[in-house]
C-alpha cells in the first residue's frame, strides 16, 4: 500500500468531521442573534474600532490565547511519548518531566508577572 | 516496529549550551518570584556566572571532537569550540556595557510617552528580562555553528533570533524608534527564515535527509546541476545571509542598530556575526562543499556588492551608529571572502576575524554610550565634533577602534584583513581582494573623517558631554582597547590556537 | 652575526618606566623625575657595556642579533620582532642614551616647576624607547615601529604645554607633517616587501644587486620623502621652528641630537638601495644641499634664539643628508657629523634654555646682550658650541664639517664644483648667522629691561652643559684621528671599499673652509659690533624679510599642500554638514554620488525591505541558473 494513502484518508475523516460539525450545529442549534454574536470571535473584545489610548487594543485575549498555545503545543508532543512510553522507559519519563517543567517555567512566570488576571 | 532504541545525550558535550539554557531558566524564575528591587541585583550575579561556567566549560572540551553529541543534530568540533569561547567573551565583555548603562526601558509594555510610563520611570522601574533574553539568545547562539541538521539549524536560528527581535525594542530612549526597529527586525526576520525553511525543505526533498552529512553525500555524487538542490542552496543562503547583514539583504540592519539599545547593538553586531558567519562556513564548507561551483560565483557577487554597498553608503552617513551599522555591512563583505576562499586558511582567518572585529565593535558601541547630553546617547556625528578636547582619552580609544576598522598595522584589524585577503588570494579568489582591499581604502576614509571630526574641528555644542565611565565601563572600554592591540601587536599566539583547532568535522 | 639575548632589555627599561610611571599617577611626583634618570642614566651604562664588548670582538662578530618574538606570521608574510645591534647602531644607541641622560638631568631642575614633571619625564622615557627601537629594529617594519613612536613622543612632548593654544598647534602641525613623511616609508615598505618578499635589512641587502632598477629607485625616493619628513628637510621642513614650542630640553634631544637625525640613520641604512639607485641617490645630495643653504639663510634673520638654533639645525641636517647622498665617501662623515652635532647643538640648545632660565623666559635675542657678565658657565659652554659649529679647530665641528665639504667637491666635475661651493657658502652662513647670534645674546650691551634679573642656573641645569661642551670640543678629533670612524663604519656602509679620488687636496679645502668661516665671522663682527635696536628693524632688504618669514615656507606650504590638505578636510567636514541637505561635494564625489542614490533604497518601509530581499533572493536564483547553464 502506498504510505501516502492512510495520511490522505486521515485528512479527508478530519475534513468530514469538520463539515458534519458545523452542518450539525446549523441544523439542529437554536438561532438566537444578537451583537456579541456577531463579533469576530465572540469573545467579548471589540476588534474594531478601538480609539481610546492612541490606537492601542486590550491584548488580555491574545495573552490568554497565547497561553493556550504553549499548552496545545505540549500535547503535540506528549501524544507521541505517550505511545511509546513503554519503550522510551526511565530516560523518556525524565526527558519529559525536564520537558513539562520547562514550559511549566514560562506559565509560572506569566502567572506571577499578572499575565492571567484580566483586569 | 523494532523497539526504540533509547538515544545517547553526550552531556559534557552539551555542557555548554546546557549551563547557559539553565541559567535562562533560573532568570526567567527570578523574574517571576524576585522583589522587583532585588531583580537586577540578582541578574547581575547570575548571568555572569552562567557565562564563566559556560567559558570554564568551553574550555576544559577544548579537545573534544564528536558528531554524536545528541543523536548526530550537535556536531562539536575545533571551530565550534572557538566560536562557543568567542561568543561567551564576547557577551561577557557587552554584559558589562549592559549592566552599566541605563539603556533600557523602565516599562517596555508602556505606551511611549504614556502615564503609565512616567509612573514606572519615578518609580525607578527596570525592564530586567533583558538578562535571561540575552542568555537564551547566547545559547542558541551557540547551537547556531554547532548544528548538524536542518532542523537543529532552524531552530538554533530560531531561538538566537527571538530575543534579539524583543531587545531590540527596549531602548529607553527614543522608544517609537526602537519599537519601529523590533518590529522592523521582526518581520524581516520572520521573512528571512521562510526563505530559510523553504531551502531547508528543498534540500531535504533534494536528498532524502535532513542530515549534514547525507546532504554531503547526496551532493557530492551528483553534478550538482539539480533544481531542488540549487533552489534549496539560494534559499538558505538568502536566510543564513539575512543574518550576517549582507546586500542585498542588509536593509534590517542600519534601521535596527539605530533603534536597538546601544548595549545590544554591539552585541548583535559582534556576537551575532561570529554565529551566524560559523553557521555559513560549516554549510558552504562542509555540506554544500560538492556544490562549490554554484554557490561559489554567487558569493562573490555577493561579498563584492556588500563590501561596495557597505563602504559607499557609510560616507554619508551622519548618525554614528548607523554609521558603524554600514560598517559592520562592509567587514560582513571581508567576511565573506574568508568562506569564499574555502581553505583551511580561510576557515582560521574568518575566525581571528570574528574575534579581532567583535571584540573592536563591543568597544567603539560601548564608547558611544558614554558620549551624553541630558536627553541621554548623542549618536549624531556633528556633535562629536571637538570630542578630543573634551575628553582626549575616550576621543583616543574611539579612534583607535577607527583605526581597527579601517585595517591600519598595529591593530588586530590589520592581521584580520591581511589574513582573510591573503586566504582568498591563495586560493585564487583575486577579483573580491582587489575589491576588497580598494574598499578598504575607502572605508579608512570615513573612519578617518570622524577622526578629524573628533580631533581637529572645534566643538561647537557645549552640551555634549563624555559620562565618566563607572569601573565596569572603563574595564570594558579599556580592556577592548588592549586586546585589539594586543591582537594587532601579538596576534600569534592567538592565531596559532585558532589554526590548531580550526579543523571542520564532518 | 652572534646571537644576544639582552638587547630588548635596552628597549624594555625605559618601555616599562615611562608605562610605569604613566599608571603610578600623583603618588610617583616626588621621585617619579629620579625613576626616570635612573634608567636613562642605567641604558647609557648598558649601551657602553655593549660598546666595549663591540669593540673587543672580530670584526666579522661584531654585530649582534636578537629574536624578540615572531611577530606576524600569516602564510608567506613573516615578520619577527627582532633587533640589531652593529657598528652603525651603537653609534645611535650611544648618542641617544648618552645625550638622553643628560637631558634627563637637566630637566629635573628645568622643569622643577611644572606639576606635570612626572609625565614629562615618563614621555621623555618614551621617546627614548622608541628611539632605540627605531635604531635597533632589523627590518624596515620594526623601523617603523620606533618611528611611529618617536612621533607621538614627539606629538606628546612639542604639545607638553598644551593649554597654550599655539603650542597644540605647534604640535599638530609637527604630526601632519611628519604623517606625509610616514606615508613614504610605509610606501618603501610595501614596495620592498612586494619586490622582495621581505622587510628586513639583511634580505633586502643580499638581493639590492640584483633588483630591478626601478623598484630601487621607487624605495629610494620614498625612503627619501620618510627622511625629509622626520628630518624637517626641504620642502617639508617647515615644523621643525614652530617645534620649538616645546620645552628646551625637548628641543635639545629631539629637535637637535636624535629624532630630527633618524633622516640620516635612515638613509645611511639604507646604503644598499641607495648605492644601487643613482637617481635616488642624486636626489638625496638635492635636498640637502637646498636645505643646507635654506636653513642657513633662515638663521640669519631670526631674533628667537631657538628658531634661529632650530634653523641652523634644519642647515647642519642639510649637510649630513648631502653626505649621506655622496654615497659610500660620504656614510662615514654623515654620522660623524651627526655625532658632533648631537654633541654640539644639544649643548647650545640647553645654553639656550640656560637662558632663557635666566631671563624669565624671554626668547627674543634682540633684549639680551652682554649675558656673558651675569652667566659665565652658560658663556663659555655655549662659545664652546659655537666655536664647533662654525668649524673652527680643533672643535668637533672643523674635522666633521671640512670631510663633508671635501667629500661634496671630490664628486668631482661640474656637480664636485656646484655642491662643494654650496658647502662652502653654507660654512659662510653658519658662521655668520652663529657669530650674530652668539654677539647678540653674550656681548654687547644690555638691552633687558630693569625687572629682568639674569643669573647663572643651578648646578644641575650648567652640568650637563659642561659634559656637552665637552664633547664638542673632544668628539671631532676623537672620530676623526686615524679614520676611527671610517673603519668602524665600513662593514656596514660599505663593504665594497670605494675608490677614493681625489680632485682636490685635504690642504686645500682646509684652507678655503677656513676662509669660508673667517669671512663669516667678519662680516657678522662688522655687522653686530654697533648698538642693536630693541625693535627689529621694519625697513630692511627682501631678502631679510623674506628670511624673517622663514623664506616664506610656510606660504609655500600652504599654497602646496596646506591648502590643498585643507580644502581636503574641510570638504570632509563640510560634507558631513552638507549631507544634511544632501548636497555633496569634494573629493569624494563619485562614491558619495553613488552612496546618496543607494540610500534612496534605505527608505524605512518594511516592505520595500521586504521587496529587496525577494529580489535579491530572485537575482541569485537567476545567477545560480546562469552559473550552471
Amino acid at each position: 500500500m502506498n504510505p501516502y494513502v492512510p495520511i490522505i484518508a486521515v485528512g479527508a475523516i478530519g475534513f468530514g468531521f469538520g463539515l458534519i460539525s458545523l452542518a450539525a450545529g446549523a441544523l439542529t442549534g437554536p438561532k438566537r442573534y444578537n451583537r456579541a454574536k456577531l463579533e469576530a470571535y465572540e469573545c467579548g473584545i471589540e476588534p474594531s474600532p478601538q480609539a481610546q489610548g492612541g490606537g492601542r487594543f486590550p491584548i488580555k485575549y491574545f495573552l490568554t490565547a497565547m497561553l493556550f498555545i504553549i499548552f496545545d503545543i505540549e500535547i503535540v508532543f506528549l501524544y507521541p511519548w505517550a505511545v511509546t512510553f513503554d519503550q522510551l522507559g526511565v530516560f523518556g519519563l525524565i526527558e519529559m518531566a525536564l520537558f513539562i517543567l520547562t514550559v511549566f517555567v514560562a506559565y509560572v512566570y506569566v502567572w506571577r508577572r499578572g499575565g492571567l488576571e484580566w483586569d | 516496529m523494532t523497539g526504540f532504541v533509547t538515544p545517547k545525550l553526550e552531556y559534557v558535550a552539551l555542557l555548554p549550551m546546557l549551563i547557559i539554557f539553565a541559567g535562562a531558566i533560573i532568570g526567567v524564575l527570578v523574574e517571576a518570584f524576585a522583589k522587583q528591587s532585588l531583580r537586577k541585583f540578582i541578574h547581575s550575579l547570575l548571568t555572569p556566572t552562567t557565562l564563566l561556567l559556560a567559558l570554564f566549560q568551553v574550555f576544559a572540551n577544548k579537545d573534544l571532537v564528536t558528531t554524536n553529541a545528541a543523536i548526530n543534530s550537535v556536531v562539536i568540533d575545533g571551530p565550534v569550540i572557538i566560536a562557543q569561547g568567542t561568543i561567551l567573551i564576547l557577551t561577557l565583555i557587552s554584559l558589562l556595557f549592559i549592566l552599566d548603562v541605563d539603556s533600557f526601558a523602565p516599562e517596555a509594555s508602556a505606551l511611549p510617552g504614556s502615564e503609565e510610563e512616567r509612573k514606572a520611570l519615578a518609580i525607578g522601574k527596570q525592564q530586567t528580562e533583558i538578562f535571561p533574553l540575552l542568555l537564551f539568545s547566547v545559547a542558541g547562539m551557540m547551537l547556531f555553528p554547532a548544528a548538524n541538521d536542518l532542523i537543529t539549524l532552524f531552530i538554533a536560528l530560531e531561538v538566537l533570533s527571538l530575543p534579539l527581535y524583543l531587545m531590540a525594542g527596549l531602548s529607553r530612549r527614543r522608544r517609537l524608534f526602537s519599537q519601529e526597529s523590533a518590529m522592523k527586525y521582526f518581520l524581516l526576520g520572520a521573512y528571512s527564515s521562510a526563505f530559510f525553511i523553504f531551502g531547508a525543505a528543498f534540500l531535504y526533498g533534494y536528498s532524502g535527509s535532513i542530515q549534514f552529512s547525507q546532504i554531503r553525500s547526496a551532493v557530492v555524487g551528483s553534478s550538482g546541476n539539480d533544481v531542488l538542490l540549487l533552489i534549496g542552496i539560494v534559499f538558505l543562503s538568502v536566510g543564513l545571509l539575512f543574518k550576517v547583514g549582507a546586500v542585498p539583504f542588509h536593509a534590517w540592519t542600519p534601521d535596527v542598530y539605530q533603534g536597538a539599545p546601544t548595549p545590544i547593538t554591539g552585541f548583535m553586531a559582534a556576537v551575532t556575526k561570529v554565529a551566524a558567519f560559523l553557521a555559513v562556513l560549516r554549510i558552504f564548507y562542509t555540506v554544500l562543499d560538492g556544490a562549490i561551483w554554484q554557490w561559489r560565483p554567487l558569493l562573490t557577487a555577493v561579498a563584492i556588492l556588500t563590501m561596495v554597498v557597505g563602504s559607499v553608503v557609510a560616507l554619508v552617513q551622519r548618525d554614528v551608529k548607523r554609521m558603524l551599522a554600514y560598517s559592520s555591512i562592509a567587514h560582513a563583505g571581508f567576511l565573506l571572502t574568508g568562506v569564499i576562499a574555502f581553505n583551511k586558511a580561510g576557515l582560521e582567518s574568518s575566525l581571528f576575524y570574528l574575534l579581532a572585529y567583535g571584540i573592536a565593535t563591543l568597544g567603539a558601541f560601548g564608547i558611544i554610550t558614554l558620549i551624553q547630553d541630558s536627553q541621554g546617547e548623542v549618536t549624531d556625528l556633528n556633535r562629536w565634533a571637538g570630542l578630543g578636547k573634551k575628553s582626549p582619552a575616550i576621543a583616543s580609544a574611539f579612534a583607535f577602534f577607527l583605526l581597527t576598522f579601517a585595517g591600519i598595522p598595529l591593530t588586530s584589524g590589520f592581521i584580520g584583513k591581511f589574513s582573510i585577503f591573503s586566504a582568498a588570494y591563495e586560493s585564487g579568489n583575486i577579483a573580491v581582494v582587489v575589491v576588497g582591499v580598494l574598499t578598504s581604502a575607502l572605508a579608512a576614509f570615513f573612519y578617518i573623517r570622524v577622526i578629524v571630526l573628533m580631533f581637529f574641528t572645534d566643538a561647537k555644542d557645549a552640551t555634549v558631554t563624555v559620562t565618566l565611565p563607572t569601573l565596569r565601563s572603563s574595564i570594558a572600554v579599556w580592556g577592548t582597547a588592549f586586546l585589539t592591540l594586543i591582537l594587532g601587536v601579538l596576534p600569534n599566539s592567538t592565531l596559532s590556537f585558532i589554526e590548531n583547532l580550526a579543523i571542520f568535522t564532518r | 652575526m652572534l646571537e644576544s639575548e639582552t638587547l630588548v632589555v635596552l628597549i624594555a627599561l625605559p618601555l616599562f618606566s615611562s608605562g610605569f610611571l604613566l599608571l603610578a599617577g600623583r603618588k610617583a611626583d616626588k621621585w617619579g623625575h629620579l625613576f626616570a634618570t635612573a634608567i636613562a642614566g642605567s641604558t647609557f651604562l648598558l649601551a657602553m657595556i655593549e660598546m666595549f664588548a663591540m669593540v673587543g670582538r672580530e670584526e666579522a662578530n661584531r654585530a649582534l642579533y636578537q629574536k624578540v618574538f615572531t611577530w606576524i606570521s600569516v602564510g608567506s608574510f613573516n615578520v619577527d620582532a627582532a633587533l640589531l645591534l652593529d657598528q652603525l647602531s651603537i653609534c645611535f644607541v650611544l648618542l641617544i642614551t648618552g645625550v638622553g641622560t643628560l637631558i634627563h638631568i637637566y630637566s629635573i631642575s628645568y622643569m622643577s616647576h611644572d606639576p606635570d614633571r612626572r609625565r614629562f619625564f615618563a614621555y621623555l622615557n618614551l621617546f627614548i624607547a622608541a628611539m632605540l627601537l627605531l635604531v635597533l629594529g632589523d627590518s624596515y617594519l620594526n623601523l617603523y615601529v620606533g618611528w611611529e613612536g618617536v612621533g607621538l613622543a614627539s606629538y606628546l612632548l612639542i604639545g607638553f604645554w598644551n593649554k597654550k593654544p599655539e603650542y597644540a598647534t605647534a604640535a599638530k602641525k609637527a604630526f601632519v607633517v611628519n604623517r606625509i613623511g610616514d606615508l613614504g616609508l610605509s610606501i618603501a615598505i610595501m614596495v620592498a616587501f612586494a619586490v622582495f618578499g621581505t622587510v628586513t635589512f639583511k634580505g633586502i641587502e643580499e638581493q639590492a644587486n640584483s633588483a630591478s632598477q626601478g623598484a630601487m629607485v621607487a624605495i629610494g625616493f620614498a625612503l627619501l620623502l620618510a627622511a625629509v619628513g622626520k628630518s624637517a628637510q626641504f620642502p617639508l621642513q617647515s615644523w621643525l621652528g614652530d617645534a620649538m614650542a616645546g620645552p628646551t630640553p625637548v628641543s635639545a634631544l629631539i629637535h637637535a641630537a636624535t629624532m630630527v637625525t633618524a633622516g640620516v640613520y635612515l638613509i645611511v641604512r639604507s646604503n644598499f638601495v641607495f648605492d644601487n639607485a643613482p637617481i635616488a641617490q642624486f636626489a638625496v645630495v638635492i635636498v640637502g644641499a637646498i636645505t643646507l643653504l635654506f636653513g642657513a639663510i633662515i638663521g640669519m634673520a631670526k631674533d628667537d634664539i631657538k628658531k634661529a638654533l632650530a634653523a641652523s639645525t634644519m642647515s647642519q641636517i642639510g649637510y649630513m643628508i648631502l653626505a649621506a647622498g655622496l654615497g659610500p665617501i660620504g656614510y662615514a662623515f654623515a654620522i660623524m657629523h651627526l655625532l658632533t652635532h648631537g654633541f654640539f647643538k644639544a649643548g647650545m640648545f640647553l645654553g639656550a634654555g640656560s637662558v632663557m632660565h635666566g631671563m624669565s623666559d624671554e626668547v627674543n635675542m634682540r633684549r639680551y646682550g652682554g649675558l656673558a657678565r651675569y652667566m659665565p658657565i652658560t658663556t663659555i659652554t655655549f662659545g664652546f658650541g659655537y666655536l664647533a659649529i662654525i668649524g673652527v679647530p680643533p672643535f668637533a665641528g672643523f674635522y666633521s664639517k671640512d670631510k663633508i665639504i671635501e667629500a661634496a667637491f671630490n664628486l668631482g666635475g661640474a656637480k664636485g664644483i656646484v655642491f662643494g661651493s654650496i658647502t662652502l657658502l653654507g660654512a659662510v652662513i653658519t658662521a655668520f648667522y652663529m657669530t650674530r647670534l652668539f654677539m647678540m645674546t653674550f656681548l654687547g650691551k644690555k638691552r633687558w629691561s630693569e625687572g629682568q634679573r639674569p643669573h647663572e642656573s643651578p648646578f644641575l641645569i650648567w652640568a650637563p652643559m659642561v659634559i656637552l661642551s665637552l664633547g664638542s670640543i673632544g668628539s671631532g678629533f676623537l672620530l676623526y684621528s686615524g679614520k676611527r670612524l671610517e673603519y668602524w663604519l665600513k662593514p656596514v656602509v660599505d663593504k665594497g671599499g670605494h675608490k677614493h679620488e681625489e680632485f682636490i687636496s685635504h690642504a686645500t679645502v682646509t684652507t678655503m673652509a677656513l676662509t669660508a668661516v673667517l669671512i663669516g665671522v667678519a662680516i657678522a663682527i662688522a655687522k653686530y659690533r654697533k648698538d642693536i635696536p630693541i625693535e627689529a628693524p621694519e625697513k630692511v632688504s627682501i631678502f631679510t624679510r623674506a628670511a624673517r618669514k622663514d623664506l616664506m615656507q610656510d606660504q609655500i606650504n600652504e599654497t602646496l599642500f596646506m591648502r590643498p590638505g585643507l580644502a581636503i578636510t574641510s570638504t570632509l567636514v563640510k560634507t558631513d554638514e552638507k549631507v544634511i541637505d544632501g548636497l555633496v561635494r569634494g573629493v569624494a564625489q563619485v562614491s558619495l554620488g553613488s552612496a546618496k542614490g543607494l540610500r534612496r533604497i534605505q527608505s524605512g518601509y518594511i516592505r520595500n525591505y521586504a521587496l529587496l530581499i525577494l529580489i535579491g533572493a530572485a537575482a541569485l536564483i537567476a545567477a545560480i541558473w546562469v552559473v550552471t547553464l
